[in-house]
């Protein structure tokens, strides 16, 4: 038992920390970029309530528009109450399966920067198959995500193609493809086969009911099935790195790619299979995002999940568990920060600083070692600085 | 000048490399200071260099005390070190390089080297180098580099030299030359202190020879034991140096190359014209400068590199042109050159290491479910069977010790049904101890009728298990010679000159 906390703490400490400081110095932000703050700055005893107060109230805010709102049991059950967390749990869930998909590229030595990409071809498929066809709800869910899965795993799958063929870095080739991605779903919106009879703007037409993923708590509350599949996807990819012969091959081509080779491990057959698998996972976020949120195709469908996925999948060291709590504190720090902006003077730029300042820290061990003077914090920092040529 | 230490201790946490070890270097000697990896040498001769700082302990130089807090302080008292890997900058000129640090302007500020270059072709002159000093140093021999570093430290009027593991890179001739230059110093009066591990030129040069084992000076011999002496005092327990050789006669032939060439990307030859046998219970060594071609023909062998024309016939096989995979599975077994590099997984348990070829096969995986039991209870075979040093099997192989790194390669390649061996430079920085067994598999496999291709850069390895030798020379095998012969006549071939 003590061998395990052992364990947590050495791979939940430098992300714990890093959570904690970029909280810290952003409530510094919060504070001294208040008006009433800075009017009474003259005066200690004043500012000192005044700060302390400021802070407090943004990220009680916060926690109320992200997890649990007393407000909203009023008149109505107490679950009522966790309606923030169920929006918390919508919006996490696109980005687990995204963060899932850059966590599985890293274990493999790859920097899916193409998260993005992949997702909105997800979405595009599950799009598709979601308004154009009829089936039984089961059936049409099922087919509409896999048709999101497919698209996506084949234009993730590219890049791992590209790579073990040319040895084109698919960092490069990840990003131009984001970009033709963007383009792609701007131009398809706008054809017949996609544009919402009678408009003229970037709108695809609803799904169907039947393709529709069910909600979980009720018509009051946003919370959808696809959560049960994001996690389920976590599972998968420990199953599949931890105890098959696939994510045996992953990992070690990742830890060093040269060792595999000379074991007679293929490096490319590895790199093209971890590209596949990578895109159907984010694929699959943007299929859930669709049957299980939007309904409609747009062409902001992806918004930043892709990114994002980067530094949930960086935050939860590429693990799958890691990415889901990741991926969670995200999605809670995005809802919440709506309500703290509606209810203080915070703005919600202030949930961007802390997302780069959790990052920055998370990226540079050794700062994070230092200020806490920590001996044997284990250093990750070799997660994202893998090299050109990796 | 004389230099003697007292009572210098140094201790890493709760490793102690340096336990209390008294050192005494007298006026034009050469001290040998001999010891297996990781006994302490480095650190002491870093603490003489004011690289490291010692816990306690005293120096005197010529009787009287000095402190050394940094390496200006060790020349400042006439202590200078060659290290084992050059410290010279590849684009700058012999003589930019020797200056480098104590560069002196001219009245208008701009650099003068006048006095400088005087000096350099003075020195040169007196221990007979011959050295340019504007040629540029990338262009020179790895031999004449370390010559550059040695009047480094001359410039500066280093009386005690350190030099430390000075042959290693040096071909048979170079280290021949380099003991000459050695011989030199010494009657001009420059001590010398030898750090070494090849037992066979610490006999040629020493005058005394400080034995330390695990952080202890554990005797002082004299140049005059044997070799195996020495190592027994290295190791702390007999060791058999010299391997028996039983010869085989078997006439079967288990590897056919023939007419093996090999380019790099753009079509450049890198290796050419290779043709040789090896014959069952045979060890053929390929000899040769590092850097010769050898490492890429090793990668041919199992299909490593691309590029390669000509063909390699495994009992009739062929197997130019087969996937990495396959020509394992044909039955070679594969000892990369670097362990850390090719050879292991760092992260990997010593488990998961043991595996990485065949983790797709029974027992280990039925279709993609692997079994951990499996692997678990052949890992738990092999660190008995090959007597892998290690608190668990599921330790990052990085935890271990390079000799058990080894034998956790060896382990994994011999593990399979194996007809050719292929092992490069298996012993590359290994301990005596290390060696030893490596060596000692190396011959089993011979015994139970394996060829055996093995690379080496080291004279004495290829001498003491070939049965014929290869010499590599730029690219090409100049000659394969019996096992007879001297190590003149290698060495000549591994200089290039075909007699």
């Amino acid at each position: 038992m003590k061998k395990f906390y052992n364990r947590i703490a050495e791979t939940a400490l430098l992300p714990f920390l890093s959570v904690i400081m970029a909280f810290v110095i952003s409530g510094l932000l919060i504070v001294f970029s208040d008006a009433a703050v800075l009017k009474v700055i003259g005066s200690p005893g004043k500012f000192i309530k005044v700060a302390s107060s400021t802070f407090m109230n943004a990220y009680i805010a916060l926690f109320q528009g992200a997890f649990f709102d007393p407000h909203l049991t009023q008149g109505h059950t107490l679950l009522q109450g966790f309606y923030p967390l169920s929006e918390t749990i919508v919006t996490a869930t696109p980005l687990i399966l995204a963060g899932l998909s850059v966590s599985l590229a890293f274990q493999s030595g790859l920097f899916n920067i193409g998260a993005q990409g992949q997702f909105i071809f997800g979405a595009i498929g599950a799009s598709y198959v979601g308004f154009h066809y009829t089936f039984s709800p089961v059936v049409h869910v099922t087919l509409a995500l896999l048709a999101g899965i497919v698209l996506a795993s084949l234009w993730g799958g590219f890049v791992g193609l590209l790579k073990a063929r040319t040895g084109a870095h698919e960092v490069i080739v990840t990003i131009m493809m984001n970009y033709i991605a963007g383009f792609f779903i701007l131009w398809i919106l706008k054809t017949k086969s996609f544009l919402r009879p009678r408009r003229i703007d970037p709108l695809a037409p609803n799904i169907k009911p039947s393709a529709e993923l069910p909600h979980l708590l009720g018509s009051t509350m946003r919370l959808h099935a696809g959560i049960l599949i994001a996690l389920l996807a976590a599972v998968f990819v420990w199953w599949l790195l931890n105890k098959t012969t696939i994510g045996f091959q992953f990992r070690a081509v990742g830890a060093n790619a040269s060792a595999a080779k000379t074991a007679g491990i293929s490096v490319g057959v590895t790199t093209m299979l971890t590209m596949t698998i990578a895109g159907a996972l984010a694929g699959l976020g943007g299929a859930v995002h669709v049957l299980g949120n939007q309904y409609a195709l747009t062409s902001d469908i992806a918004g930043s999940f892709g990114f994002d996925a980067i530094t949930v999948a960086l935050l939860g060291r590429a693990k799958p568990r890691g990415t889901v709590m990741a991926a969670l504190l995200f999605g809670a720090l995005r809802t919440g920060g709506r309500t703290m902006e509606a209810n203080t003077s915070t703005p919600l730029d202030i949930v961007l600083v802390i997302q780069a300042l959790i990052v920055l820290f998370i990226a540079s061990p050794a700062l994070v070692r230092f200020i806490f003077r920590i001996k044997n914090l284990q250093s990750q920092g070799t997660l994202a600085s893998k090299g050109w040529n990796g | 000048m004389s230099l003697e230490l007292r009572g210098v201790t140094k201790t890493f946490g709760s490793l102690v490399a340096n336990d209390n070890i008294n050192l005494k270097v007298d006026d034009g000697e050469i001290h040998a200071i001999l010891g297996e990896n990781g006994a302490g040498k480095s650190t002491l001769m870093n603490i003489v260099y004011g690289l490291v700082q010692p816990d306690s302990g005293e120096f005197l130089v010529d009787g009287n005390p000095v402190t050394i807090h940094q390496p200006a302080d060790a020349l400042a008292v006439g202590i200078g070190m060659v290290h084992q890997h050059f410290m010279l900058i590849p684009v700058f000129s012999v003589l930019e390089n020797i200056i480098l640090g104590h560069e002196q302007s001219t009245k208008i500020g701009s650099l003068d080297s006048s006095a400088a270059r005087e000096k350099i072709l003075k020195l040169a002159s007196e221990f007979g180098f011959h050295i340019d000093p504007d040629a540029i140093v990338e262009n020179l021999s790895v031999g004449v580099q370390q010559r550059v570093e040695i009047l480094k430290a001359l410039m500066y009027d280093a009386k005690i030299l350190i030099l430390d593991e000075p042959t290693a890179v040096l071909t048979p001739q170079e280290t021949d030359e380099f003991i000459e230059i050695m011989k030199k110093l010494r009657a001009s009066g420059t001590a010398i202190i030898f750090i070494s591990h090849k037992l066979r030129e610490v006999k040629a040069v020493a005058d005394k020879i400080t034995v330390i084992r695990q952080g202890k000076v554990v005797a002082i011999a004299d140049p005059k034991s044997t070799q195996e002496e020495l190592a027994s005092l290295m190791v702390g327990r007999p060791v058999n140096l010299t391997e028996k050789k039983t010869i085989h006669h078997d006439n079967a032939v288990v590897v056919k190359v023939s007419e093996l060439n090999i380019a790099d990307e753009v079509g450049r030859p890198l290796v050419s014209n290779i043709n040789f046998e090896i014959h069952k219970g045979e060890i053929l060594a390929i000899a040769g400068v590092q850097g010769n071609g050898q490492t890429e023909l090793a990668n041919a062998m199992v299909n490593l590199h691309k590029n390669v024309h000509g063909s390699i016939l495994l009992d009739g096989q062929e197997i130019v042109g087969l996937s990495v995979n396959k020509s394992l599975h044909s039955g070679i077994a594969y000892v990369p050159e670097s362990r850390e590099l090719d050879g292991l997984i760092g992260k990997f348990s010593i488990a998961e290491n043991l595996i990485l070829d065949t983790h797709h096969e029974q027992p280990f995986a039925k279709g993609i479910f692997m079994s951990n039991k499996a692997v678990e209870e052949e890992a738990q075979k092999k660190v008995v069977e090959f007597d892998i040093r290690t608190q668990s099997i599921d330790a990052p192989v990085s935890s271990l010790s390079g000799g058990n790194k080894q034998k956790v390669v060896l382990a994994r390649e011999l593990s399979r049904p194996v007809r050719l061996v292929v092992a490069c430079q298996p012993t590359r920085g290994l301990d005596v101890g290390a060696i030893e067994f490596v060596h000692k598999r190396i011959l089993e496999e011979r015994e139970a009728g394996r060829a055996v291709l093995l690379f080496s850069t080291e004279l004495d390895e290829v001498m003491t298990l070939a049965d014929r030798i290869a010499v590599m020379y730029k690219g090409e095998i100049l000659s394969i010679v019996d096992a007879s012969a001297t190590r003149e006549q290698i060495g000549l071939l591994m200089a290039g000159v075909k007699s």
